[in-house]
């Protein structure tokens, strides 16, 4: 193991992380403005175009960013709070634009780009840290997959959480000027449930992995740890989503409403667990 | 039948049609999630032992009406096990029966073809002439199970979606299963390890050892472990980062009965050995010594395991001299890798390696109270009973050696000398006979999650009557591209028969 940090370089990975952030705010500002448009004009979508292109290029100097701290650090850049919070973010920004691809999830846009940016925002004033060296205990290429796989997970629920939070909105008859131009309930409904759907079985992986890594590095595959227990509880939680989803009188508001819980465990576990709560999972690097 | 009406019998029923329901599974999981909350508030004995213990200094009254809730042990409590032993009877209740129909209509094919189609969510009447022949060979090409019936073809598909919730829901059977067996017979022991040291696997020869409660000594596989070397490997190179340490590598010879190897173990790469793996969880300096009582004779010789205090290794030891004449010796023990004298006058290690090692000692006689058949705490010393011989604090200060040094002990009870260093590795030895089924059985539902989820069951209708022409389409679940699928089937169906 001998390693070389690069510091300067790493830096520069966090210009390239702060010039996304404001790339994402001008995103951020052109999505509010076609929303505002789009109440008395559905055909406009000069704003929503732009936007589009300004969010790619944040996505792309973010990937730089995120790029350059993994060759700083040389390694995976996920290995304390700052870089899952980057990475996360990439992660966020990468399965939303592939989804736009295959699906019409336009609707979302301000919802993901503010989430990102928020998430950016406290990676880089709370969780910063400078590179170091990875600590024996997670020198393992399960730290490749297992917390790969996770951060792809949370994409997928994140996006899904946006669906929720304009379900709701537009179930509610709130905002109905500008939830008219939206998709139907059934289609949003549908939506969210594919995409919390692909980060079930993630979730499912990346449990899996993490009680592989954890009989590999603590003898046991499982023993309750504060973060295998929050792993479990958002697994169940969704778990109990996707039931929602297949039981009459579930799906529709309540079926949102718990997606929306679901996904507020998810960031439960990210911020409060990793700061705050005693436990193995000690690798918030603060 | 109005006394039948609520026997015990119809209650049962009811109760067991509640119980398997698929809301009161909703209910259960939700609660399930709810209950695994305080686990992670409170410390738990099995994860944090240590934790509970301080609880209970802390906040004993609170401690207490906690522990009665099971609040320290959540995750088998009464309240907790409650719940996911009743969701998991719910689950086997609701997947049993689904099994018999599944596997029902997995032997007879295609169901009956209703009698009104035009009820079916995707429907389309289009009038011409259509061999039913030709229909159930387009099916068929297009993964349909299809059969003629009178005259219609009926047609389903996906079946393996159901086969996949079966099969993701009965391997959750298993792990549990697999769980509990396996953590019946599992064990696990920690060791504390000097270099030098050899662990011979029985029970004696571990510091502490928990088994399951259907452990036998005769899991414990005959095999020896010699712990020839102990390497710490830190980052001399990077600023950031400058003596943490980057590896621990700890190098052992293995005697299995049958054959001696030399194997390396470090952090995530445990040693494999038949019926159990030892894993590096702990490292730590064992200053030797030797000490020699007022009668000149030797009462004490050897590695003494320090406990690490802070991240530069200044550690914490006890030397107990029982032995020793005319009175027993105590000794609480510092060892600073490379120390440094604070302004206050202390001494502290400024980095983790032995640069510039010093033991420090403070000096105690009298009666270390190990005769009186209470069990003793190695690393602690009671000096109530004690006289102070050498401390910060007087009469005489603490003794000071570096590697190779010897000194007088005051008041002439004794020398001691600082031989050399060690280090000493501490280990977990553990076996669960369950983990690999458990993972096996993940492995299932994770696949049978992807089919469960991802495939389409569809059934669809093709009746012909005279001119008309009837094609129908029925989803189970939501399914957006019914319609556009039955559309498809038709034009090909049609551009068949032009054919």
């Amino acid at each position: 193991m001998n390693v070389i940090l690069n510091e300067p370089l790493s830096q520069i990975s966090l210009l390239f992380v702060s010039a996304a952030m404001g790339l994402l705010a001008v995103a951020l500002l052109l999505f509010a403005f076609q929303l505002a448009k789009l109440k008395d004009d559905p055909s406009e979508s000069k704003f929503e175009k732009f936007g589009f292109v300004v969010l790619i290029l944040a996505t792309a100097v973010l990937a730089v960013g995120v790029v350059l701290r993994g060759v700083a650090a040389n390694r995976v850049p996920w290995a304390n709070m700052y870089e899952f919070s980057i990475t996360g973010a990439l992660t966020i920004l990468t399965v939303y634009l592939i989804s736009l691809r295959v699906r019409d999830v336009r609707y979302v846009a301000t919802f993901v780009t503010g989430f990102t940016l928020v998430t950016l925002f406290a990676a880089v004033s709370l969780f910063y840290v400078e590179v170091k060296t990875l600590m024996p205990a997670l020198q393992s290429y399960w730290l490749v997959i297992h917390v790969m796989v996770a951060i792809l997970a949370v994409g997928f629920f994140a996006v899904a959480a946006g669906f929720h939070i304009f379900y709701l909105i537009k179930s509610a008859g709130k905002l109905s000027g500008l939830m008219d131009r939206f998709p139907d309930l059934k289609i949003m409904e549908r939506i969210a449930y594919r995409f919390n759907m692909v980060g079930f079985v993630s979730w499912s992986f990346t449990l899996i992995a993490g009680a592989i890594w954890a009989e590999r590095a603590w003898h046991r595959y499982w023993g309750w740890d504060t973060k295998e227990v929050w792993t479990f509880i958002i697994w169940v939680l969704y778990a109990g989503y996707l039931h929602a989803m297949a039981t009459r009188g579930w799906n529709g508001n309540r079926a949102a409403w718990l997606g929306l819980i679901d996904f507020s465990a998810v960031i439960f576990d990210f911020v409060v667990v990793n700061l705050f709560f005693k436990g193995l999972h000690v690798y918030s690097g603060l | 039948m109005s006394s039948s009406r609520f026997s015990p019998v119809f209650w049962l029923r009811w109760f067991w049609r509640q119980l398997t329901s698929m809301r009161t599974a909703l209910f259960l999981l939700l609660l399930l999630a709810l209950a695994a909350i305080p686990g992670s508030l409170y410390p738990q004995r099995s994860a944090d032992p240590n934790g509970v213990r301080l609880y209970f200094d802390e906040r004993p009254e609170l401690a207490a009406i906690l522990d009665s809730l099971q609040l320290f042990d959540v995750y088998t409590s009464v309240w907790f096990s409650a719940i996911y032993i009743l969701l998991f009877v719910s689950l086997v209740g609701c997947v049993l029966p689904r099994m018999r129909v599944h596997a029902n209509s997995l032997m007879r094919g295609p169901v009956q073809t209703p009698k009104n189609l035009k009820r079916m969510s995707a429907y389309i009447e289009t009038e011409g002439k259509v061999d039913l022949e030709l229909a159930k060979k387009v099916l068929r090409s297009n993964g349909f199970r299809a059969e003629i019936q009178e005259n219609s073809v009926s047609a389903e598909k996906g079946y393996a979606k159901e086969t996949g919730n079966l099969v993701f829901h009965s391997a959750l059977v298993a792990v549990l299963i697999a769980v509990g067996v396996g953590g019946g017979l599992s064990f696990s022991g920690q060791r504390v390890l000097v270099e030098g040291d050899t662990f011979v696997n029985n029970l004696a020869s571990y510091d502490s050892f928990s088994p399951g409660p259907l452990f036998s000594q005769e899991e414990l596989n005959p095999f020896s472990l010699r712990l020839d070397d102990f390497e710490v490997v830190y980052d001399l190179r990077n600023p950031a980062n400058l003596g943490q340490p980057v590896d621990f590598i700890a190098t052992a010879t293995l005697d299995d009965g049958e054959s001696t190897t030399q194997q390396q173990f470090r952090v995530n790469y445990p040693l494999e050995t038949s019926g159990a793996n030892v894993y590096l969880t702990g490292n730590g300096f064992a200053p030797v010594v030797t000490v020699t009582d007022g009668a000149g004779d030797v009462a004490y010789s050897g590695p003494v395991v320090f406990l690490p205090q802070d991240s530069n290794m200044t550690s914490l030891g006890v030397i107990k001299v029982p032995d020793a004449l005319p009175e027993q010796i105590g000794m609480i023990a510092f060892f600073y890798p490379t120390v440094t004298e604070l302004a206050s006058g202390a001494y502290t290690s400024i980095y983790p390696d032995p640069i510039d090692p010093l033991l420090t000692l403070n000096v105690y006689t009298g009666d270390l109270g190990l005769d009186g058949g209470i069990p003793r705490n190695v690393y602690a010393l009671d000096v109530t009973n004690m006289d102070v011989v050498a401390s910060r604090d007087g009469p005489n200060p603490p003794v000071e050696l570096r590697p190779g040094e010897s000194a007088e002990l005051p008041g002439g009870i004794g020398t001691i000398s600082f031989d050399g260093l060690l280090r000493y590795a501490s280990v977990d030895i553990a076996y669960n006979p369950g983990g690999i089924w458990v993972l096996l059985f993940s492995a299932i539902a994770l696949v049978a999650i992807v089919f469960s989820l991802s495939i389409r069951r569809r059934r669809i209708w093709v009746r012909v009557t005279g001119e008309k022409i009837e094609y129908a389409g029925l989803a189970r679940g939501d399914d957006e591209h019914l319609e556009s699928v039955l559309k498809e089937i038709k034009d090909e169906i049609e551009k068949e028969a032009q054919a």
